[in-house]
């Protein structure tokens, strides 16, 4: 405790625990534009990381990092490095194809994308880009991931009914089964519960807390509550910057930065 | 920092019933493939302009040894088919542009009515059951067109004016006039409805009517797409081919008179691909020799049209 | 008593000069808003034009062609020198299987153009000069695009005045009508569809051959429709090439009498626009009704088309929800 701003800067030497990925001294440019300065810090395997912060702060931008989402727009760059392990692998770097990344990383999105497709289908896309086409496979995964997703029981009987023509929170979890199916390594949660009534969020709370057991998670949110309530580290940003990052509870609880506090106490700006 | 190491090092299970796969339905190298033949569809428009600028040019070209550039351009005789054969453009240009003007002077009041009436004062309701008529009415090919300008509109005007003879420009005009307005109004009434809500309210609040805020704030506003929809409404009425060559006989006549027949570049283009001229006869080669006229004319209003409408658009 | 007297002239003064004023701003309310109700009465009158337009020539058509329409050799003879007996069989087949070239050759290379442009072109110069051709393209008068044909594909690749040069000469012609159709079609699939599918890892193709393009297959639809629709009645480009307006007999069918599969490709050939144009040349009145029947059929196979790519658009845009 005698040298907190050296432990600040490279917080992953402190985890004692398996690391699923971790960021290092990573930067990201909107063309001239720097969104994200040298960023670093550490995601544990099998638990919920939270990224907190006013809007605009670069949570999502580092969020879609991770799923090299911004390869999809010309003029964006990564600097620095996100290591996946086991391997090691620098997910950000150039001659790593984005595709597998993809697979190896899923995303839920903001607001609930579901494809004009059946229910079926949507689950189903992500084994499809992969090849898997043995019909038994297939429906069994997506039994499997409508079930890990909370939401066989209702859609069970509609499987072949548009995606589209669920219930918000119904489409948010269609789009968590179909993350889920294709048994990713890590899923991205970019604000999944900030276009939904508070029953369908707390819905999709209980799952996080499920999935806890088999996935990493990395979840965006603008509600500190939903992070306090969820995750097991939070990292706070601010400006592109990270500016700490710890355990919930200790975060919450003991923040020990003069900005961390003023934000989680409502003081802010 | 205090991490909870003991949360941390719970033993993990593993809950998924498959193994991890990592197959890929789609190699790199379809994806480059894919690509490659897309790019190859979209420059197939290049490709497209090449083909007709390198093929009117080089028949033209040909024409022009042996017609000299003056004679085409200051002669006031085109009988390209007669023994004692005249190269002279005008007639035809000016066939061309007494059927375009008067085309125009149908369209513009007409279809600035309409783009105007659609835009500012038809009810929902209304616009939206007329405009799929409008687009019906671009849809009717020009020969049908032809056909009314010949058999209806002709007989018609020889009720007003008696000694009309059965060809004339002014018949094929008002009806290719008719027949653009559709696309006039659109491209106006595209403008007009660009025209900010916020501008209107403006007006409304002021206590203007319908009528003084569609005229003193709206079309104001919309002017270059306005203007724009004039300048390509003269490029089509330019290039419009059947009506003309059914309902304005096919006689090249250097008159600027609208009741009188004359042919246009269009219909001369007919004439002489109705007829069995030889490939590489000097007949041949003086259809290019006008099409590339055509082409040039077209072009500077399309030219026109765009920038004026790229140019004065308005930025809100 | 004089105060008072003064007050009482103020206000007389005052409410009267104000009633006139509210009589005169009254006055001309009324007199805009006649300005108003004629504006609106002539601006429907405008737009009613168009339609009595259509109206009209279509009962013309009729009240001149409808004999022929309703007789059955009509349909199944060849044109003859006595109008009686003329019929527009090679025409209607004619047409048929030029469409069928046109269709074979303007659809995947429209939607293929459009994908390009839309889901994979850098922003260079290179799009760019791809862009300002098809927009020029879509501008160039139609018997330009015969003149191109006559040049290109009857003298230097010799397909001759054949149904394979007619078909390709219309293909290009309606090419940038599917290609904005499909780019307008595509550029309305929201980005965060687009989105969810990379996310799962999907390839460039992948996401356009399972998502974009049946998502925006109605679209497409609509525009290959109207750009056929186009074809059909498109008669300047196909005289410019030299079809022949007389054709008594059909192109041969593939595998019988010796033919092979693609020998009807380059067959002599008709359109019914042209046989149209071709009667409507001739002098005598009875060659008249003759072209006015044929009128009909083209007219009704347009509107027809057009009126259900209409429908669809606007069916489309009824259940659109993303």
């Amino acid at each position: 405790m005698t040298n907190e701003a050296d432990k600040q800067e490279t917080p992953s030497g402190e985890m004692e625990a398996p690391l699923k990925a971790e960021v290092r001294r990573f930067n990201f440019y909107y063309g001239n534009a720097q969104a994200l300065k040298e960023i670093s810090m550490p995601v544990a395997e099998r638990r919920v990381t939270a990224l907190i912060g006013p809007s605009g702060c670069g949570k999502s931008t580092l969020l879609r990092s991770f799923n090299r989402m911004h390869d999809l727009y010309p003029g964006n760059r990564y600097e620095g490095e996100i290591l996946l392990y086991p391997e090691g692998i620098n997910l950000v770097a150039p001659d790593v194809d984005p595709i597998e990344i993809r697979m190896r990383v899923a995303m839920v999105f903001q607001k609930p994308n579901p494809f004009p497709k059946s229910v079926f289908d949507n689950v189903a896309y992500g084994l499809v880009v992969r090849g898997i086409t043995n019909k038994t496979e297939v429906a069994d995964r997506v039994e499997a991931a409508l079930k890990g997703a909370a939401l066989w029981e209702e859609v069970k009987d509609r499987l072949e009914e548009l995606g589209t023509s669920l219930s918000g929170g119904q489409q948010q979890r269609l789009c968590i089964a179909r993350a889920l199916a294709a048994d990713p390594e890590i899923l991205l949660l970019d604000e999944p519960t900030s276009a939904l009534d508070p029953i369908a969020t707390a819905a999709i709370e209980d799952l996080i807390t499920e999935l806890r057991e088999r996935v990493t998670i990395l979840i965006v949110t603008h509600n500190m509550q939903q992070a306090a309530r969820i995750s097991d580290y939070t990292a706070f940003m601010y400006l592109g910057e990270l500016i700490e990052f710890g355990a919930t509870d200790e975060l919450f609880v003991r923040p020990k930065k003069k900005q961390t506090e003023d934000y989680l106490t409502g003081r802010f700006g | 920092m205090d991490l909870n190491t003991a949360t941390l090092s719970t033993p993990i299970s593993s809950s998924m019933p498959y193994p991890r796969s990592r197959r890929r339905t789609t190699h790199p190298l379809t994806e480059r493939i894919v690509e490659a033949l897309l790019f190859l569809a979209a420059f197939s428009a290049v490709a497209t302009t090449v083909a007709i600028v390198v093929i009117l040019l080089y028949e033209a070209l040909s024409f022009f040894e042996h017609v000299s550039l003056l004679e085409f351009l200051t002669h006031t005789q085109w009988t390209p088919l007669f023994e004692r054969a005249e190269f002279g453009v005008l007639p035809l240009l000016a066939g061309t542009f007494v059927i375009a003007g008067i085309a125009i002077l149908v369209s513009v009041p007409l279809g600035l009515l309409v783009a105007i009436y659609l835009s500012e004062f038809a009810p929902h309701a209304v616009r939206e059951s007329v405009k799929p008529f409008l687009e019906l009415l671009e849809g009717v090919p020009t020969i049908v067109y032809g056909y009314f300008a010949l058999l209806f509109v002709t007989p018609l005007l020889q009720k007003i004016i008696p000694d009309l003879p059965g060809f004339n420009m002014l018949s094929p005009g008002i009806v290719i006039g008719v027949m653009i307005t559709p696309y006039v109004a659109s491209v106006s009434e595209d403008a007009m409805r660009a025209v900010p809500m916020a501008l209107r309210e403006a007006s409304y609040a002021m206590g203007a009517t319908r009528f003084q805020t569609a005229t003193r704030v709206v079309l104001p506003a919309a002017t270059s797409g306005v203007v724009a929809s004039f300048i390509l409404g003269m490029s089509r009425a330019v290039g419009e081919t059947m009506v003309v060559a059914i309902a304005a006989g096919q006689q090249p006549n250097f008159t600027f008179d609208p009741r009188e027949p004359a042919a246009t570049i269009t219909a001369y283009i007919v004439q002489v691909a109705m007829g069995d001229l030889p490939h590489g006869s000097i007949g041949y080669q003086s259809i290019f020799a006008v099409g590339l006229v055509l082409v040039l004319i077209t072009l500077f209003f399309n030219v026109i049209g765009q920038w004026v409408r790229r140019r004065w658009r308005e930025t809100y | 008593m004089a105060q008072t007297a003064l007050d009482e002239q103020r206000k007389t003064a005052s409410s009267e000069g104000g009633k006139s004023a509210l009589l005169q701003l009254r006055q001309g309310i009324v007199r805009r808003r006649r300005w108003d109700l004629f504006f609106a009465a002539v601006g429907f009158v405008a737009t009613m034009v168009g339609v009595v337009t259509l109206v009209v020539l279509f009962i013309d058509l009729i009240l001149d062609g409808y004999e022929h329409v309703l007789r059955k050799e009509f349909y199944f003879n060849f044109p003859s020198r006595r109008p009686s007996e003329a019929g527009i069989y090679s025409s209607w087949v004619g047409t048929a299987l030029v469409m069928l070239v046109t269709f074979v050759a303007a659809a995947p290379l429209g939607v293929a153009a459009a994908v390009y442009l839309e889901e994979y072109a850098p922003k260079n110069w290179l799009t760019e000069l791809i862009e300002i051709n098809v927009t020029n393209l879509a501008a160039v008068p139609s018997i330009v695009y015969g003149l191109l044909a006559l040049g290109l594909f009857v003298y230097i690749l010799n397909f001759g005045q054949s149904i394979l040069t007619a078909g390709l000469t219309l293909a290009l012609m309606i090419l940038p009508v599917i290609i904005v159709a499909t780019r307008e079609s595509l550029r309305s699939i929201p980005v965060h569809i687009r989105e969810a599918a990379f996310a799962c890892g999907a390839t460039r193709w992948q996401v356009v051959k399972d998502h974009l393009l049946p998502y925006a297959s109605g679209g497409i639809l609509t525009g290959v429709i109207i750009g056929m629709a186009r074809a059909i009645g498109e008669t300047a480009p196909v005289i410019t090439i030299g079809a022949l307006t007389f054709i008594a007999f059909l192109p041969p069918i593939p595998f019988q009498n010796g033919a092979g599969a693609f020998e009807w490709l380059f067959s002599p050939f008709t359109v019914l626009p042209i046989q149209m144009f071709n009667w409507l040349s001739r002098p005598q009145p009875a060659f008249h009704d003759l072209a006015a029947g044929v009128g009909i059929v083209i007219i009704v196979a347009t509107l027809l088309m057009n009126g259900f790519a209409i429908w669809l658009r606007y069916r489309i845009r009824q259940k659109l929800t993303w």
